[in-house]
């Protein structure tokens, strides 16, 4: 805990140092680029699935996705990378090191955040607090309460990170644990409403923090055709307002390109999955500009 | 709402900081998003590995596959799931195993007998090759981290458990249990352990928890009397066998009959 709380302070305070040398040279011409890149449901696929596999042969593989990160932060370095859960669970590299493997790479690949799925539970709370120190990024989820577990205060509500001068406000939003998951594994963990929560986390990022982005790392699936009461990332969009991007994960879904989906307000987010086991990196990048004169033009958006 | 107080170090830092940033950058105003791009980028190219991460990988992966392919056992045949109506070599196998591995367990700690054990012909997730056995094999038959359990039944659950099995027209995995399927697709002369079913009687009955909890519509599991997790995962009790064994035997017994 403590280690965690002095990471931060360091972090902070050289965030501090940099900001200030970069103010001297402060940006005059105001049109900021900003990355955002995202895996889910990569499940501990470390090696590429091999050459004779019947679905995905040669797919994959982290070595592989570190390259292809170091290339795009090499073309623009404000990147944010981030995870939709289910880190845990799918090969034998989980089985034998519990996902330790999984949380170091992801850190040495300089992830900035994850949000948890159901599959990080598979060892236990236990087994997910045990990994916690081979973690560089945070771990986002805003609506697991966690206080009565081992996990309080390892997972943060939101985290805004601040993009060479671009606010991106990011929160996380877990599936439901009950009939999902055993409850020896997710024991006191308590289940808030997605929706809800989702609402009271805008608030803070959009209206109280002024956020120039809000991303949800939501862990609840793209959309479920068989039950239509359940929420999904489809739903949590259309009920929702100043959620600019939904990373989603959990139903493992293979999209040809981020889903456009109109707001309670009318306004347009962006709703992505990119399948899993880290055949794909999904990539959005936001253009913005500090002109008055374009602030009524709007967005254009091309996916 | 949320809980803030383990950050509030934090926060306090983060609001010193944005108060410098905002003060120092004038009149420092939001920026308005003007376009967006998406893509997605498949990982598939090769020759682009990093060699930094694949040095890091390395020892890892060789310890796995080192212990994954150190040969525990032989198997004179394949078994396949594939391959009968009613039962299937590969699952009266595991059956078999769950029964006799489990009471390893299940008599230390609770002094009883498992008296049955039915899993289920979906979790078979791989065929078991003729030739060396490895823990691979048992990742590939059982790659879930299904635990065993045993449940205490009443008789009547009992004849539930073959009524299922008769619906469902699949060759279950079922060890410790016979039955005849009438012409009336009704179950009939219903013996466990050799012995005709006794309604009054509580039976031992080993599962995997995913089944215990009503999984594949097995809902008879959850009128269970008492339930005893052996926390034993099923690929262990898979891995055990195969080091205690040295030759797989093949169970071709008849346990399910049609008239």
């Amino acid at each position: 805990m403590k280690r965690r709380e002095f990471i931060e302070k360091t972090a902070a305070s050289t965030a501090l140092l940099s900001l200030g040398l970069s103010l001297s040279s402060f940006e005059t011409d105001d049109i900021k680029h900003l990355t955002i890149l995202h895996t889910n449901d990569v499940h501990s696929h470390i090696d590429p699935f091999p050459a004779d596999d019947p679905r995905n042969p040669n797919k994959g593989g982290v070595s592989r996705r570190a390259a292809l990160i170091e290339t795009i932060r090499k073309e623009n370095p404000n990147v944010l990378l981030l995870d939709a859960g289910d880190i845990f669970q799918g090969t034998p590299y989980f089985n034998y090191y519990g996902g330790e493997l999984e949380f170091k790479l992801m850190s040495m690949m300089k992830y900035d955040a994850s949000t948890i799925g159901n599959h990080d539970f598979d060892n236990g709370l236990d087994g997910l607090y045990a990994q916690m120190p081979h973690a560089t990024f945070e771990f986002i989820n805003s609506n697991y309460d966690f206080k009565n577990t081992v996990m309080n205060g390892l997972v943060k509500p939101y985290k805004i990170f601040n993009k060479n001068g671009i606010k991106v406000g990011v929160f996380g939003l877990g599936i439901e644990l009950a009939g999902l998951v055993d409850k020896q594994m997710y024991k006191e963990t308590v289940y808030n409403n997605p929706v809800e929560i989702a609402q009271d986390m805008t608030q803070r990022l959009k209206k109280e923090e002024k956020c120039d982005l809000v991303i949800c790392l939501s862990h609840l699936g793209y959309k479920y055709k068989d039950d239509d009461s359940k929420i999904c990332d489809l739903k949590l969009a259309e009920l929702t307002q100043d959620i600019d991007l939904i990373i989603g994960g959990h139903t493992h879904t293979f999209l040809d390109k981020p889903t456009i989906i109109k707001n309670k307000a009318g306004e347009n987010v962006l709703v992505n999955q990119v399948g899993c086991y880290g055949i794909n990196l999904g990539r959005i990048d936001f253009y913005f500009d500090k002109d008055k004169a374009h602030s009524n033009q709007g967005r254009s958006i091309i996916v | 709402m949320v809980k803030l107080k383990k950050y509030n170090g934090f926060l306090k830092l983060f609001v010193i900081f944005l108060t410098l940033f905002l003060t120092a950058s004038c009149s420092q105003k939001n920026y308005n998003l003007t376009k967006i791009e998406g893509k997605q980028l498949p990982v598939s190219e090769t020759g682009t590995e990093t060699p930094q991460i694949e040095n890091f990988i390395k020892p890892y992966r060789d310890h796995i596959n080192q212990d994954l392919d150190s040969v525990l056992a032989y198997s004179p045949e394949t078994l396949d799931k594939s391959t009968g109506k009613w039962q299937t070599s590969i699952g009266n196998l595991m059956a078999d195993v769950c029964v006799q591995r489990g009471n390893m367990v299940f008599k230390a700690r609770e002094k009883k007998e498992i008296d049955l054990c039915l899993l289920n012909h979906g979790g078979i997730r791989a065929i078991l090759p003729k030739g060396n056995i490895t823990s691979r094999t048992a990742f590939e038959i059982m790659p879930f981290e299904n635990n065993l359990v045993v449940l205490a039944l009443k008789g009547d659950q009992i004849l539930e458990i073959a009524a299922y099995i008769i619906k469902e027209k699949k060759p279950q995995p079922l060890s410790g249990m016979t039955f005849t399927i009438a012409k009336d697709k009704t179950a009939k002369n219903i013996l466990v352990q050799g012995k005709p079913l006794d309604t009054n009687k509580i039976y031992y009955v080993a599962t995997n928890d995913y089944l215990a909890n009503g999984g594949d519509n097995m809902s008879f599991f959850a009128k269970n009397v008492q339930k005893f997790d052996l926390n034993y995962k099923l690929r262990n009790v898979l891995i055990d066998y195969f080091k205690e064994v040295d030759t797989i035997p093949i169970a071709t017994d008849i346990r399910i009959t049609e008239e």
